[in-house]
């Protein structure tokens, strides 16, 4: 018995059985690697790349500000405001005789802010709420979906319209109704998540060792449910860029002389009829490869992600 | 010296079809250093009194009587004082590696979080701590293994992992879960005998859950039989495995596959375990009891005797 058990507590018989350890990638490594096999996500991340890198820096390219008016076309937009190498005024100039170029790229730079900064700081005080909602259950949870309900009955149009009655209208304001509006993004599919992991033993092991709630919910539950923010987070950026097109398109969004996708192709849309479509087309295409690519990205990330479509 | 003490246990859960009573006036006491094994079918309750100790039980749990340890009584206790007596005092070894983990947590963080939280370590005296504790449950190469995930180790050193987490604020009262259940048999006795060693260094008052009594045999000194949420049988593992005194515990040493049984039959004990949905007025075992008689039909037997302490109403030597 003695030297059956000295040899089981052995250090030789703890390296034995320590060799069928399996060194294996992480989680993220993992999912990284699956990412970039998908081409399109690539190729997408690399078309949402130009488009950031020209809404940054696009403006050095521009021969002409946003708010210059170029006179001497002023007037003859039909027939001279093409878009034209030559004058400098490479995507056209719109009905004021302003460079289109220059637009486009403050536009850009107002949509795809909007779009991030407003998206994912919704996706994560939905995020936060829903945790917490599923973490602690019973009252506080009632009171949550209680809220989700009511407002999902709130027509998101007019509080933009009444909100910016109220705040007055800034880009600022715009986020900050964006982020209004969206809080509910995220929250259903964490809690759910969350009420998941809760029954797990690890959290159990962690209340055991006398973690409290927030350590629990932070530390230990959050990294669970992380790859499920990060797949709605993708989803809802395009949707925000939608829904600030949208309401910029109505005029009730961002205000001249700032401007956005929506509101450029507005403008367009307005002055198609006397056949300066270049006007539509560049705010248009740039909002479509926007789009596109945010969906692609998120398509790959939740192939990537998603441990059930591993295959 | 009595470390913890169990009085008159009750453990109920309200479910949608009236209570379900899961433990029944239990008692027991652990002394320092006692190693106790609580033996039970699936059921039995044998989880539940780990987990009110704990303070770990589902909410719909309606729980009565006095855990005592230190002179407080852990039921009433509140969870931030509980926060003080969880790990440092008293902790639990989780039944199942595989999940007591989080899998997106280095298994060292997992471990010096705990010490950070509880002794106030920095994060590096926390960490040497962690690999301190890691050769203590024998995990070789341990400053490398410190940075792996839960899922780069194989199911023992999981569970050597989940032991470690346990240990490292050096409780003075480990409850282990059935340790080694999900474990294959030659992990198994690894397990047991890093435990057996730990407890005797650390003189740690040790409660084991099992149901397992080959497990129990070597382990443990003293055995307490649980059976439909009642104390059965309480004694010493000699005295249980030579001359079991109750109806049930015989059934049990029966069920347990002999070598030099040449009929190769399996004894199971006829019938299932009871349902605890009503409040027992009659001996839980009755139904499935070779040797009843008619009044085990209308009392319930209390827990009596010197050293064996059996809850039967006939004596010993009137059983089959």
């Amino acid at each position: 018995m003695t030297s059956a058990k000295t040899h089981l507590n052995s250090k030789e018989f703890a390296e034995q059985a320590a060799e069928e350890m399996i060194t294996s990638r992480s989680f993220w490594a993992d999912a990284r690697v699956r990412f970039f096999k998908n081409r399109m996500a690539v190729v997408s991340v690399f078309m949402l790349l130009c488009l950031v890198l020209f809404a940054i820096f696009g403006h050095n390219f521009a021969k002409w500000s946003y708010e210059e008016i170029d006179w001497s076309i002023l007037g003859k937009i039909k027939t001279e405001g093409a878009p034209s190498i030559a004058n400098g005024h490479y995507f056209g100039l719109d009905e004021l005789g302003r460079d289109m170029f220059a637009r486009v790229v403050q536009g850009s730079r107002t949509s795809l802010l909007v779009g991030f900064v407003a998206g994912i700081t919704s996706v994560i005080i939905g995020s936060i709420i829903g945790a917490m909602a599923g973490y602690y259950g019973g009252r506080f949870d009632q009171i949550v979906m209680g809220m989700y309900t009511i407002w999902l009955a709130v027509p998101y149009i007019i509080f933009f319209v009444v909100w910016q009655a109220f705040f007055g209208r800034s880009l600022a304001q715009l986020i900050m109704v964006i982020i209004l509006v969206n809080w509910t993004a995220g929250l259903l599919i964490v809690r759910g998540q969350v009420m998941m992991m809760k029954n797990r033993e690890f959290v159990d092991a962690a209340r055991m060792l006398g973690l409290n709630d927030f350590a629990i919910i932070f530390r230990h539950i959050a990294p669970n449910v992380l790859w499920v923010v990060v797949i709605y987070s993708s989803m809802v950026v395009p949707e925000v860029i939608m829904m600030e097109s949208l309401v910029s398109f109505l005029g009730v969004g961002i205000q001249e002389p700032n401007t956005s996708w929506g509101a450029l192709i507005s403008e367009g849309a307005s002055t198609m009829t006397f056949g300066t479509l270049w006007q539509l087309a560049y705010p248009a295409a740039f909002f479509v490869i926007a789009q596109v690519s945010l969906y692609y990205i998120g398509d790959g990330l939740r192939d990537a992600l998603d441990p059930k479509d591993r295959r | 010296m009595t470390l913890l003490s169990v009085r008159d246990l009750n453990i109920r859960f309200t479910t949608g079809d009236g209570d379900v009573h899961a433990v029944n006036n239990v008692s027991f006491d652990l002394s320092a250093g006692q190693k106790v094994a609580l033996v039970g079918e699936s059921g039995s309750g044998k989880s539940q009194i780990a987990l009110s100790i704990m303070g770990l039980l589902a909410k719909n749990a309606i729980v009565s009587g006095q855990v005592m340890f230190n002179g407080n009584n852990l039921l009433a206790a509140s969870n931030d004082e509980l926060n003080q007596i969880r790990a440092q005092k008293i902790a639990m070894i989780f039944q199942d590696p595989m999940s007591a983990l989080n899998p997106y947590m280095k298994v060292g963080r997992q471990l010096s979080e705990i010490v950070e939280l509880h002794e106030g370590l920095s994060r590096r005296d926390a960490r040497i701590r962690a690999i301190e504790v890691m050769e203590a449950v024998q995990i070789p190469d341990a400053k490398r293994r410190l940075d792996a995930y839960p899922h780069e180790f194989s199911g023992g050193m999981r569970q050597r992992i989940v032991i470690a987490m346990a240990l490292i604020c050096r409780p003075q009262i480990i409850l282990a879960d059935e340790p080694t259940t999900a474990l294959d048999v030659t992990v198994q006795a690894q397990i047991m005998h890093l435990l057996d060693d730990i407890q005797r260094d650390m003189d740690t008052a040790v409660l084991l859950i099992t149901h397992d009594l080959g497990v129990v045999a070597g382990f443990c000194e003293d055995v307490m039989v649980l059976y439909g949420g009642r104390m059965m049988e309480k004694s010493k593992v000699g005295a249980l495995f030579k001359s079991p005194s109750h109806p049930y515990t015989r059934g049990l040493l029966r069920a347990v596959p002999n070598i030099h049984d040449q009929t190769g039959q399996l004894h199971a004990i006829p019938g299932s375990p009871p349902n605890q949905m009503n409040a027992p007025t009659a001996c839980p075992f009755a139904p499935r009891c070779n040797d009843v008689i008619d009044t085990c039909w209308q009392t319930l037997p209390e827990l009596t005797g010197e050293d064996t302490q059996r809850a039967c109403i006939q004596p010993v030597e009137a059983l089959s």
